[in-house]
């Protein structure tokens, strides 16, 4: 049947696959057919189930039911193994490589040219490594060795690897994400390359212009549900957006009036070398401010060196008018800063720790009077943070891990605000966790700044910048190169200031 | 394979009131061995060799004491016992050169804390990994401790304090040596149960970068611990030294392996973040005892080694195996945590942890 | 010449640098370190730890560790002894086949536990090395044969672990061919190189859908395989045998491997290296009471040694990090 209606048996296609972690239902009914000649976007706000899609493709992971067809046939990869022999070829947003191997070992490890013996030819391996980047444009060397290459690079020997497997059906996870505009358009013009000899590639991107420019189809998940699928050039990006986000941009993002006060958070000449440069800016009470900027651009890396875990090499940082010491959280936080870093699961929580645990983490002296740490009080403080953040929990004696992931997020965010800040530093809030945690975060953001606090917000979604923050930075390469009102702030003002052509770049052009 | 693994949810409870499951078969154990032994061993429930049963754990226990919180943090000592060798060797050379006894204990406690100084300065100052270090430090401290006294035998140590090392509390069976090692224990399960220093411990072992960003200072914490560890391998150099009236260059030698095994068999993983200091305890008990049975019974002290590093290896692979039965049986109910709310990224638990004594033996990356 | 170059890349150029400097220095104290004697003893002490050293390398690559080869060798060359009491003219062969076998043994105990039961290599090998020493003297006090002396065992067995081929011991020649082996398959071979990409990252060698388990598995039987030949030649070489032989020997394998460059936490390294590594050990440690330094020191030698190379590598590493850093740093401004 289905066959009469398209013109090809797709390479391959999911039907109606569910997928669940412990209580998180991650898939929930997703249909998907990837057809040769064909690049198909994959969208959804973070936490739609997109990267769950990926791993099953990719036999990273079995769906719990429904069906994964291979040229109409249905199969089963128990092992990423399998994947790989039948011709699925997966980039993952940050490459996994052999950092001690060369660049041609990565390419073609586990089917490297043999010669007589079982020998590795190593000549025709350089030679075939050599022949495939300059099939894709890339002048990479295939003797040297892969530490220390860009993403970037890594991406394109990801790509090496899957041309020289012949393979047919290509996802690609993110992979602009931290690429630049240049780098972006290279990777664009192999994939469509890739297209036009007959492979079927499944596209994941946070930028709708991206898909536009890119893929012919598209298909909408949200909630790990199956929304719609549709030609790109019959959709619009409005449509697009509504289906992404199953309700109205003033729903997800409350509005508030801003009424700021002094400067709680100075930042002046910041500077650590090979991250970021020269960062100057401020942070009133009673404000959000958003850090926007390419992933790779050293948004989270200022974070890091503001709140003292890593060190800085000049610059200083002053709260409520008080210098920081440098390289120092402990510090920091009795100072009132607090950073929901951007890795939830290896920075903001202890996940086999129970619950009440990672809460009391940052204010350990406070549940220990006289020294002694008393569970009683951790779980009052837990309890009580949990209440106020709505918190869906067993127990607070359950590890962090049994929670879902806007759970999970929730107990950083009271692990933090039990440090009662003034400054509140949050990378990423709402990285891969389900639209309603998402809009909770949001009110929870907006409420703090109402009573006061000082909130830096850093985000690579874009809306979620303009939608919360009172003013907008934008840095590029580890520079400032924006800062926007938010009148001024808008999806051209911010990605124009991200890619390089903000206020250094006039600068630059006027010297 | 990772499926399985997270399908099973670790319902594992912390704290010591709670059920400790690992703690209690080895405290059912310890019975065992000692009932086993009143029976079936003419002399063995008597209370002088009881006394000289625990009296012969002493250092053992110090050293395991020293490398509880190291090996929760998710690093380790093997320097332990080439540091014993040393301050023994420095004793009997002191001792020789005339110092007075009162002098020596200081020095040597000093001695103790530099050479775990030296093991931090190289692995938390320097970032190399604690294994390589401790592996060449077990090897240059032992190979000084030659250096200090040779391959002679110094004794004569005074007989004023020599009975602090062999004998009891009057009117009990408790040796001295013992009492200070229960004193230990009780401290290190203050600190490492009760205390933000303990807290510290475990969320260092089980992430260390989140430890990092919630303000805990990883790297004092764990200089701290290897001077710890260099102070009380130093204490345990002298009770030895004492006890047996004998300073040697190779006092101790090999003890590092018997100090890690208990400490693994005490249900300390060797990945950090998991154990206690009661399991800790019970399993130091419980090797004192059999080594014991077994000596009455003209056990040959290779066998015994044979027993331990046995008891090692089941340690480690009790949780594996039974991971592997739970698997076999329907997942549990998850937690009723949140009806539906979707994840991009899996909740991946590193490992089920049915007995409270996971080595994480899913963990490639490590050791 | 290029051909050397690649062979000797930088880590094995500097060990051997550093040898020279120390067989120059120790000759001119004492010229007789250089007669073809001295180089012959030279050589024939760091054979037995060099094919220990390249046993080890192959399971350290991997992020791997034995800490079992001091007893795994005492049990094959006690075993060694005993089949000569058993039978006084075995053929040399059938021992050395026999304690291969043996040693294997013990390496597949300790990699199917470390391999299927995915416990800790540092754990199991710890345990094991009680567990492989306690047989061999449990064997020994139930036989109630402590010691075995040369006049037990066959003349040819001794008279090969002395001998020599054109001035080159035997025992060394031997090391030199499972050096061969193991650079050539480690270098050339798919399975070689997975290796290193198990321990170079090991979610990354399970994307590639690399066999880590049996790969792992197979190191630790060529290891012990390895390890118990080593065992034999020890017996053969030094001709008397008790249960204590090859005590302590895992300290001065790993520091053997380590100053040969193999990284600890795997993914790079050769056996080269690790061999060198075994030669520069056992010079100085030959070359010490030449030089006048006590004896004692001697026992310093290999933890110092391992402690230096760790050092080394770190301040190298730091160093190009720095550089990498301000390199980057420049190109951002």
């Amino acid at each position: 049947m289905e066959a009469t209606e398209h013109p090809s048996v797709p390479l391959l296609e999911l039907r109606d696959v569910t997928k669940s972690f412990q209580a998180v239902r991650a898939l929930r009914g997703v249909s998907l057919a990837l057809r040769a000649g064909e690049v198909h976007a994959l969208a959804g706000e973070n936490g739609a189930g997109k990267s769950t899609v990926v791993r099953i493709i990719g036999g990273e992971h079995q769906p719990d039911s429904g069906e994964v067809l291979l040229d109409g046939e249905p199969v089963r990869f128990s092992a990423p193994r399998d994947a790989q022999q039948r011709g699925v070829a997966v980039i993952h947003q940050e490459p996994i490589q052999f950092p001690d191997l060369s660049v041609a070992e990565n390419v073609f490890m586990g089917r490297q040219p043999l010669r007589q013996g079982r020998r590795i030819d190593r000549r025709a391996m350089h030679r075939g490594a050599a022949e495939v980047f300059e099939r894709l444009g890339v002048p990479l060397d295939p003797a040297r060795q892969t530490r220390g290459l860009s993403i970037a690079d890594q991406q394109i020997i990801e790509i090496a690897k899957a041309l020289v497997a012949d393979a047919r059906i290509i996802v690609m996870d993110e992979p602009t994400a931290a690429l630049s505009a240049v780098e972006a358009e290279r990777l664009f013009r192999v994939a469509r390359g890739l297209a036009e000899r007959g492979a079927a590639l499944l596209f994941i991107s946070h930028r709708l212009d991206e898909m536009y420019a890119l893929c012919d189809r598209v298909t909408v998940l949200r909630d790990g549900a199956f929304v719609t699928s549709s030609r790109m050039s019959e959709i619009t990006n409005d449509e697009l957006v509504r289906c992404m986000v199953g309700r109205s941009v003033e729903q997800l993002f409350p509005t508030r009036e801003h009424e700021a006060g002094a400067d709680v958070l100075v930042v002046e000449g910041l500077t650590r070398a090979g991250h970021f440069n020269d960062i100057s800016f401020s942070v009133r009470a009673g404000e959000i401010v958003g850090l926007a900027g390419l992933v790779g651009s050293g948004r989270s890396e200022v974070a890091r060196a503001v709140f003292g875990v890593d060190g800085r090499d000049a610059g200083t940082v002053t709260v409520n008018g008080r210098p920081l010491r440098a390289g120092d959280p402990k510090a920091a936080i009795a100072a009132g800063v607090a950073l929901v870093p951007e890795d939830r699961r290896e920075q903001g929580l202890v996940l086999e720790l129970p619950i009440e645990r990672n809460t009391s983490l940052a204010r350990l002296r406070q549940v220990s009077p006289a020294g002694i740490t008393r569970q009683s009080r951790e779980r009052a403080l837990a309890a009580a943070w949990g209440e106020r953040l709505g918190l869906k929990y067993g127990r607070l004696a359950d590890p962090a891990a049994t929670l879902s992931g806007g759970n999970q997020q929730k107990v950083v965010l009271g692990k933090w605000l039990a440090t009662e800040p003034s400054v509140l530093i949050v990378d990423e809030p709402t990285r891969g966790i389900d639209i309603g945690a998402k809009v909770e975060v949001h009110a929870l953001l907006s409420e703090l700044a109402a009573e006061g606090m000082a909130v830096l917000l850093i985000s690579s979604e874009l809306p979620e910048v303009l939608g919360m923050a009172d003013r907008v930075l934008v840095m590029h390469e580890g520079r400032l190169t924006a800062e926007l009102s938010k009148e001024e702030a808008n999806e051209e003002t911010v990605m124009y200031a991200a890619t390089g052509n903000g206020r250094a770049g006039e600068e630059g052009s006027a010297a | 394979m990772s499926d399985q693994k997270l399908a099973t949810v670790p319902r594992r409870r912390f704290g010591v009131g709670a059920v400790l499951r690992w703690e209690t078969i080895l405290l059912a154990l310890c019975v065992l061995v000692f009932v086993f032994g009143s029976a079936s061993t003419p002399g063995f429930a008597e209370a002088d060799n009881i006394s000289f049963l625990l009296l012969d754990y002493t250092e053992v226990a110090l050293l395991a004491m020293a490398l509880l919180p190291i090996i929760l943090t998710g690093h380790i000592d093997l320097s332990v016992a080439s540091i014993l060798g040393f301050c023994s060797a420095l004793t009997g050379a002191l001792w020789n050169a005339g110092v007075s006894f009162e002098t020596i204990v200081p020095v040597v406690l000093l001695a103790g804390a530099l050479l775990g100084s030296v093991n931090a300065g190289l692995i938390v100052k320097f970032g190399l990994p604690a294994l390589a270090v401790t592996i060449g430090t077990l090897g240059l401290y032992r190979g000084l401790a030659y250096v200090v006294l040779g391959d002679g035998a110094v004794t004569g140590f005074p007989a004023n304090y020599r009975p602090l090392a062999t004998d009891t509390v009057p009117g009990t069976f408790l040796p001295y040596p013992t009492l200070l090692v229960l004193v230990v224990c009780v401290l290190a399960a203050v600190v490492v149960h009760y205390t933000p220093i303990g807290r510290s411990l475990y969320a260092v072992g089980l992430g260390e970068q989140t430890a990092r960003f919630s303000g805990i200072r990883v790297e004092r914490l764990r200089f701290t611990l290897y001077i710890v560890s260099g102070v009380l391998c130093a204490v345990a150099s002298l009770v030895y030294t004492l006890r047996y009236n004998s300073a040697r260059a190779d006092n101790g030698y090999g003890m590092e392996l018997i100090a890690v095994a208990a400490v693994l068999l005490g249900g300390v993983s060797i990945f950090g973040g998991r154990g206690t200091v009661i399991g800790v305890s019970s399993a130091l008990l419980l090797m004192a005892g059999l080594r014991n049975v077994l000596f009455l019974n003209d056990v040959t002290n290779e066998i015994q080694n044979v027993i331990n590093g046995l008891l090692l290896i089941i340690s480690v692979l009790v949780p594996v195996i039974a991971t592997l039965l739970r698997r076999r049986r329907p997942p549990a109910p998850a937690a009723a945590a949140d009806p539906a709310p979707p994840e991009p990224e899996p909740v991946s638990v590193p490992d089920p942890d049915p007995v409270g004594v996971s080595h994480g033996p899913n963990e490639e990356d490590q050791r | 010449m290029n051909r050397v170059h690649s062979l000797l890349s930088g880590r094995e150029m500097s060990i051997v640098g550093a040898l020279v400097a120390v067989v120059a220095v120790t000759a001119f104290v004492n010229p007789s370190f250089v007669s073809p004697q001295g180089l012959h003893d030279m050589f024939l002490n760091a054979s037995i730890i060099a094919l220990l050293a390249i046993g080890q390398t192959l399971l350290v690559i991997t992020r791997n560790i034995d800490l079992s080869v001091g007893s795994v060798m005492g049990l094959t060359a006690y075993l060694s002894g005993q089949m000569f009491i058993a039978d006084s003219g075995t053929p040399v062969i059938v021992v050395m086949l026999a304690g291969m076998a043996l040693g294997a043994a013990c390496g597949a105990f300790n990699g199917a536990l470390v391999a299927i039961a995915k416990v800790p290599a540092l754990v199991v090998t710890l345990g094991t090395l009680y567990v492989f020493r306690g047989i061999d003297y449990g064997w020994a006090s139930a036989t109630g044969v402590h010691q075995i002396n040369a006049d037990q065992m066959s003349p040819e067995f001794l008279s090969f672990g002395s001998g020599s081929v054109l001035g080159i011991p035997h025992l060394t020649l031997i090391a030199l061919v499972a050096l061969g082996i193991a650079g050539y398959a480690l270098h050339n071979w798919r399975s070689g190189r997975e290796l290193y990409a198990i321990g170079s990252n090991p979610q990354a060698a399970r994307l590639a859908g690399i066999p880590a388990g049996r790969r792992v598995f197979t190191s630790f039987v060529i290891s012990g395989a390895l390890v118990g030949l080593a065992g034999v030649l020890h017996a053969s070489y030094f001709g008397t045998i008790n249960a204590s032989v090859g005590t302590g020997k895992e300290l001065a394998v790993v520091a053997a491997v380590v100053v040969g460059g193999v990284a600890i936490f795997g993914g790079s390294g050769t056996v080269l290296g690790a061999a060198l590594g075994a030669l520069l050990l056992t010079t100085i440690t030959g070359a010490l009471p030449i030089l006048g330094v006590p004896a004692f020191w001697q026992r310093a030698v290999d933890g110092a040694a391992l402690l230096l190379a760790i050092s080394l590598d770190r301040a190298v590493m730091l160093r190009v990090a720095e550089r990498l850093r301000k390199e980057r740093s420049l190109r951002r401004v």
